[in-house]
């Protein structure tokens, strides 16, 4: 019964959805206030109406009712409550559910910010939440169409398939609806896209307008990816935490759209430049989500995260795809004002943000060109090729490199032309702080030449955020700004915080990868072996059992360097899906990890080492991952600037008070 | 899904190279060819048996001397191309290494163009400070 109550719901927020979208389009053709106010109710109905839909799927799955296909396929009774939860959006099904959901809220959002003194702004705000409207129905259209998520199975079974366990872990649990509200917001970037060239927008109101949805949708996504990153790196066993595979091109690509796009719409807010190019990045970024979605539903391209293929919902999403773009570059093509804006030098903060865009829109470019280069190459010549981690390395890097060399000089130039170079001159110590940083890695850690030039860089970056941090707090000295800092305005820490994220970022990514250890060893119980600088004694493998699983846990003994601690690495079996698992032992040390996955016994699959003794042993593989800590700490940092930026945006909608602080 | 049912099936246990340079081409090597049975993964990380072969087979090559170029060709030439994570530069693999390098210089001459075009109308512009 709750399911076809849920399904109710999910057709009345699609009506809804359409009457938001003929309501908003009507008020904005109309200038019609009282329009506006009914679309507003349309779009908070349709919020609710979707979020009702969604908590009848988790009741459905709280209740483990076998009858509805997915929770029968996806859930178990013995699983844990918060994976229950989960488990509503852990699946395909679900997950466009979810998707709606966002898409509906993020409508009623912007619906709701239009102000209501019929000014040129509110209607702008109406037609893009019009837009979203649309969105939203096909959305939900595509959900009742191809993939409902009440669907039932007749007969209904006994047990349930139960979540792909890889799946059952906290990270993954907040994974979807993060990534979701950074994916779905671009499409209100879109939308807004699609309204400013619809009612051809002064580029300032418009690019004003448009940039707390990017800045919200960009900080989700950056979220979003960390967390993805985070459990690939403590979940799969791998070691790694970035493996340039399809399904983490997929985020990172409208990650990169979208990182252009925010620096595009500073240019366009503040000078009225870069207007049409604005445009073009915001519908580019929502295509690239959609693309993304495309490529890991389909399963068109092979992936590590292939748990979620399904060729004939491809074609779906692939419609979808091509009416958003082609949809919204003919648009484009049609409405685009063509206009230049305030003219500029190229040395100066336009001309460096252009550069700034030419690096992403490069990285990103060869990013999509990477992912699909299999796709293309197979069609145009037949031959299959694989492109992985070598190749994204040796491109990728280089560019965005230059990318984070500017950096630090492009937010010290002076807007529409730089004399001298007066402003540039505090960077002098951002030179000798990379150059510490990277001897530092040389002498004190004998980094190779990739670890040492990342630190270098990230030296660079961090003098270059500590500088705008002092500018902006506008002290004459270091001390001064120090007692200033609490003065400096949210949005001034933006930059600050997302351009020191970088730096620690580049810090962590460079070293781990150029100096992470891998070593595998075998112990019996009672033995000692070496690995990754530490010494391991194995004391004793047991079983237990879990909810949904069985364990068998390695008690570990480790003495690394003066310190003596306890490691336990586990292997697990769910029993209701048939998938082992590992769960790995982490030992923090300063941002270094040190790593222990629990393997095989010996000789369990025709092992390859001659034990000397006839012994039971077991393969442990050792990481020692240095920095690491970093990398997802400086991914924090990137996401909170981009926060800070939005907060400190929100709420300052009345005309006549233009920013006058640093931007 | 299946990766990881191959991942927990074994983790391979081989002996390094006894020459620390050697190991280390070797384990530049583990990244750039891909476990055949896995979906997308490098023979580096794949705790699958067929990875642990493909590793051993490297080692193999290097301690009979044989150059990176020569291994990579071997391996391509016994699992075809789409073993190598590095793709040949060759054919249609020209444009794919090619197209990041030729987009930013073709870019940032437009760039240049542009600004160059416009001097004379952007030489006397005034700064705006923040």
């Amino acid at each position: 019964m709750i399911a076809e109550i849920g399904l109710l719901f999910a057709c009345a927020a699609f009506g809804l959805s359409i009457g938001q979208a003929l309501l908003l389009t009507q008020a904005a053709r109309k200038g019609d206030s009282a329009l506006l106010a009914s679309g507003r109710w349309a779009a908070g109905l349709a919020s609710i109406f979707a979020l009702l839909a969604l908590l009848a799927l988790i009741a459905a799955f709280l209740r483990s009712d076998f009858s509805l296909a997915i929770v029968a396929h996806n859930s178990h009774p013995n699983k844990p409550l918060i994976y229950k939860i989960a488990g509503a959006w852990g699946n395909h099904e679900g997950s466009m559910l979810l998707w709606c959901l966002v898409a509906c809220v993020y409508g009623f959002a912007s619906a709701s910010r239009a102000p209501k003194d019929g000014s040129d702004v509110a209607w702008l705000d109406a037609r893009a939440a019009a837009v979203q409207g649309v969105i939203s129905s096909l959305s939900f259209a595509y959900l009742l169409l191809a993939s409902n998520p009440f669907a039932r199975l007749d007969p209904a079974p006994l047990r349930g398939g139960d979540l792909n366990p890889l799946l059952q872990d906290p990270a993954l649990a907040l994974h979807p609806p993060i990534l979701y509200m950074g994916y779905v917001g671009m499409s209100v970037v879109y939308a807004y896209a699609i309204a400013g060239l619809w009612s051809r927008a002064e580029p300032k109101a418009w690019a004003k307008a448009a940039r707390p949805w990017a800045l919200a949708a960009w900080s989700f996504l950056t979220v979003g990816i960390t967390l993805g990153a985070y459990w690939a790196y403590y979940e799969l066993g791998w070691g790694g935490w970035w493996f340039w595979d399809p399904v983490e091109n997929a985020s990172f690509m409208p990650w990169l759209a979208g990182a252009a796009l925010i620096h595009s719409l500073l240019v366009t807010e503040r000078r009225g430049a870069f207007a049409d190019w604005s445009a073009i990045l915001a519908i580019a970024c929502f295509s690239l989500s959609l693309l993304g979605a495309f490529l890991v539903r389909s399963g068109v391209i092979t992936s590590v995260h292939a748990f979620a293929l399904d060729p004939e919902r491809g074609i779906w999403i692939l419609v979808l795809l091509g009416l958003a773009t082609f949809g919204g570059f003919g648009l484009f093509a049609w409405r685009a004002r063509g206009e230049p804006g305030e003219p500029f030098a190229m040395v100066s903060k336009e001309g460096f943000l252009l550069i700034n865009n030419l690096v992403l829109v490069v990285s990103c470019a060869t990013v999509l060109l990477g992912t699909l280069f299999p796709l293309i190459s197979e069609a145009v010549t037949g031959a299959t090729a694989s492109v992985g981690p070598p190749y994204f390395n040796a491109t990728f890097g280089p560019i965005l490199a230059l990318g984070l060399i500017l950096a630090p000089a492009g937010v010290l130039l002076s807007w529409r032309r730089q004399i001298g170079w007066t402003s540039l001159r505090p960077l002098l110590g951002g030179v000798a702080l990379a150059l510490i940083f990277a001897l530092a890695a040389i002498i004190g850690a004998s980094a190779p030449w990739l670890a040492a030039s990342c630190a270098a860089l990230a030296g660079w970056l961090l003098w270059g955020a500590g500088v705008d941090l002092h500018r902006r707090a506008g002290g004459k000295t270091f001390g001064e700004s120090l007692k200033n800092v609490r003065r400096v305005p949210l949005r001034g820490w933006a930059g600050v915080l997302a351009h020191a994220g970088l730096g620690v970022f580049t810090l962590g990514a460079g070293v781990e990868t150029a100096m992470r250890q891998e070593t595998t060893i075998a112990l019996a119980v009672g033995e000692t072996g070496a690995a990754g600088g530490a010494q391991f004694r194995l004391d004793g493998v047991e079983t237990s059992e879990g909810p949904n699983y069985y364990i068998d846990r390695a008690r570990l003994t480790v003495t690394d360097g003066g310190a003596t601690y306890a490691m336990a690495p586990e292997r697990r079996y769910y029993w209701a899906a048939r998938t082992p698992t590992t769960e790995v032992a982490i030992r923090d040390t300063f941002g270094s990890d040190l790593y222990v996955a629990f393997g095989e016994p010996v000789g369990a699959s025709g092992g390859k080492v001659e034990a000397a003794d006839d012994k039971p042993r077991w393969r442990f593989r050792v990481n020692r991952n240095p920095l690491i800590g970093y990398i997802f700490g400086g991914a924090a940092l990137i996401a909170l600037g981009g926060f800070c930026g939005l907060i400190g945006r929100l709420g300052r909608r009345t005309a006549g008070s233009p920013a006058k602080a640093p931007v | 899904m299946i990766a990881a049912i191959i991942l927990a099936a074994v983790m391979g246990l081989e002996a390094p190279l006894a020459d620390p340079a050697a190991e280390k081409r070797a384990q530049a090597l583990f990244m750039e060819i891909k476990c055949v049975v896995c979906e997308g993964e490098p023979i580096a990380q794949s705790g699958a048996e067929v990875a642990a072969d493909m590793r051993i087979r490297v080692r193999e090559e290097i301690a009979a001397g044989r150059s990176d170029a020569a291994i990579r060709a071997d391996f391509a030439a016994r699992y075809g191309e789409e073993v190598l994570l590095r793709p040949s530069a060759k054919g249609i693999g020209a444009f794919l290494w090619g197209f990041p390098l030729a987009a930013f210089v073709l870019g940032a001459l437009a760039l240049w163009r542009n600004a160059a075009s416009r001097r004379r109308q952007t030489e006397t512009l005034e700064p705006e400070a923040d």
